[in-house]
């Protein structure tokens, strides 16, 4: 039984049995990880709430046969001031559901529990909600994983005055090419700023028809990339 | 691979909270193994339960059908009515009791916190059961809790204080959040329970969310 040492978010949690969690980590180092957090759920467990999601951990854990377990947890960021606003909620629900679905078990990805911290630090800490955080980070998902869809130009031809936007084409297309929805100039803006390097430009901007779009696209890209429908993105459905 | 029968048993077991495919499994053939009697009585208890307990039609907790009121088989002049229609006529004890206070509601996610709520024997007033949390990571919005059903109570009861009971976890704090945005217009006073430190627990242990609440909600008692 092999003890670990690993700094973790809690994606999420789910009951087993009478006092415990099941509980979903992105670690560091090992990737998505399931353990199992004993008693838990009790009042006076000496988890407390530190198994909260969207908490950034430290644990010692061991590995089981089907689940790992924790033996002990620190907090490294609660991420507070998260708690208080329920639309930065919604956006850190939508985060780490999208990492869940992202991350895989057994398998590093160092990359992506940076950009998830680094995400839920800005989300949390920043004065104002960052209006196009979740959007930027599904792009820079989608970048991640290899499966950007092209917006420099038209896929079908190169054409670099592009119309519309479709994920099943693999990106933007021009006039000739047309499918998908329509896409507007200042929305492409706003996703070349993301992926060209500019994302703290771009996580300035303030809530916007085309910042909106922007992460629609994005959103739409991820799900399609996924196989499947994400929850929380829809739920306050453009609540900004 | 199994019998018609039992494939259908291990499928229905299946779909309860909790239990995956190898207990769904597991179960099925102990009850296979017990007495006939052993079984039934379970089949039963559920049928029962079914039968006579609804959700109260003002507050949503768990009620139960008064025995004599409504006979368990659904015979006699009920004979026609749905058993939807318990769920409409219906009240628990508590919203049936006349010694409690109409005046104040307290909004909790599940029935058995109004049973934990109970037991401090410190509230006299009403509840309100949401049946569950917004929980945005599991699609769950506002909409599908019954917070209209809290809304449309305000007015013509009388409310004049809503105490938030929601779980002290993302979704419960989610859901208090949602409630008091919602009910901050109305002319009434909203509270929410308070979140500190565990009665009978060392400070040392305490993790830093619960603290920094606690330290939030602190209360002067002196000078
Ligand atoms: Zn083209
Ligand atoms: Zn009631």
């Amino acid at each position: 039984m092999g003890l670990y040492r690993d700094e973790a978010v809690v994606l999420r949690t789910y009951k087993l049995g009478e006092a415990d969690r099941i509980i979903v980590l992105l670690t560091a180092t090992r990737g998505k990880v399931r353990a199992v957090a004993k008693g838990v759920r009790r009042t006076k467990s000496r988890f407390g709430g530190r198994l909260e999601p969207p908490s950034r951990v430290s644990l010692l854990g061991y590995e089981g046969r089907n689940l790992d377990g924790i033996n002990q947890v620190e907090t490294v960021d609660a991420y507070a001031p998260l708690r208080r606003d329920l639309e930065r909620m919604t956006d850190a629900g939508a985060l780490v559901e999208a990492a869940e679905q992202v991350g895989r078990e057994g398998e590093s990805d160092p990359g992506l529990f940076k950009m998830l911290t680094g995400a839920l630090r800005t989300l949390a800490y920043s004065p104002q909600r960052p209006a196009l955080l979740v959007g930027a980070f599904y792009w820079k998902l989608l970048a991640a994983e290899g499966v950007v869809p092209v917006v420099e130009h038209c896929v079908a031809c190169g054409e670099p005055e592009v119309v519309s936007f479709d994920v099943a084409s693999g990106g933007t297309l021009c006039r000739a090419h047309r499918q998908g929805a329509p896409v507007d100039a200042a929305t492409l803006a706003v996703v070349r700023q993301v992926l060209g390097g500019r994302l703290v430009d771009a996580l300035a901007l303030p809530a916007s028809p085309e910042v909106f779009a922007a992460a629609g696209m994005a959103t739409a890209a991820l799900e399609a990339h996924l196989e499947r429908r994400l929850k929380a993105v829809h739920l306050l459905g453009g609540a900004s | 691979m199994y019998t018609a029968a039992v494939q259908d048993l291990i499928d229905e077991l299946g779909r309860l909270p909790g239990i995956g495919p190898k207990s769904a499994q597991r179960i099925a053939f102990h009850l296979l193994s017990v007495s006939k009697d052993d079984a039934l009585r379970l089949a039963h208890s559920i049928t029962v339960a079914k039968e006579r307990v609804s959700w109260c039609r003002r507050c949503f907790n768990i009620a139960e059908v008064q025995a004599g009121l409504h006979p368990g088989s659904g015979l006699a002049q009920h004979a026609a009515s749905e058993p939807a229609g318990d769920a409409h006529t219906v009240l628990c004890d508590i919203c049936r009791d006349a010694r409690r206070d109409p005046k104040v509601i307290c909004v909790v996610e599940e029935s058995r916190d109004v049973v934990a709520m109970e037991k401090t024997r410190e509230f006299r007033g009403l509840y309100h059961v949401l049946g569950g949390a917004i929980s945005p990571i599991d699609g769950i919005g506002p909409d599908k809790l019954r917070v209209r059903e809290l809304i449309a109570r305000i007015s013509p009861e009388g409310v004049e204080e809503v105490i938030l009971a929601t779980n002290p976890n993302i979704e419960g704090e989610a859901t208090a959040l949602y409630l008091t945005k919602l009910l901050e217009h109305l002319p009434l006073k909203v509270t929410q329970l308070a979140s500190g430190l565990p009665v009978g627990g060392d400070l040392e242990y305490a993790d830093e969310l619960t603290l920094g609440r606690a330290l939030e909600g602190r209360r002067t008692i002196g000078g």
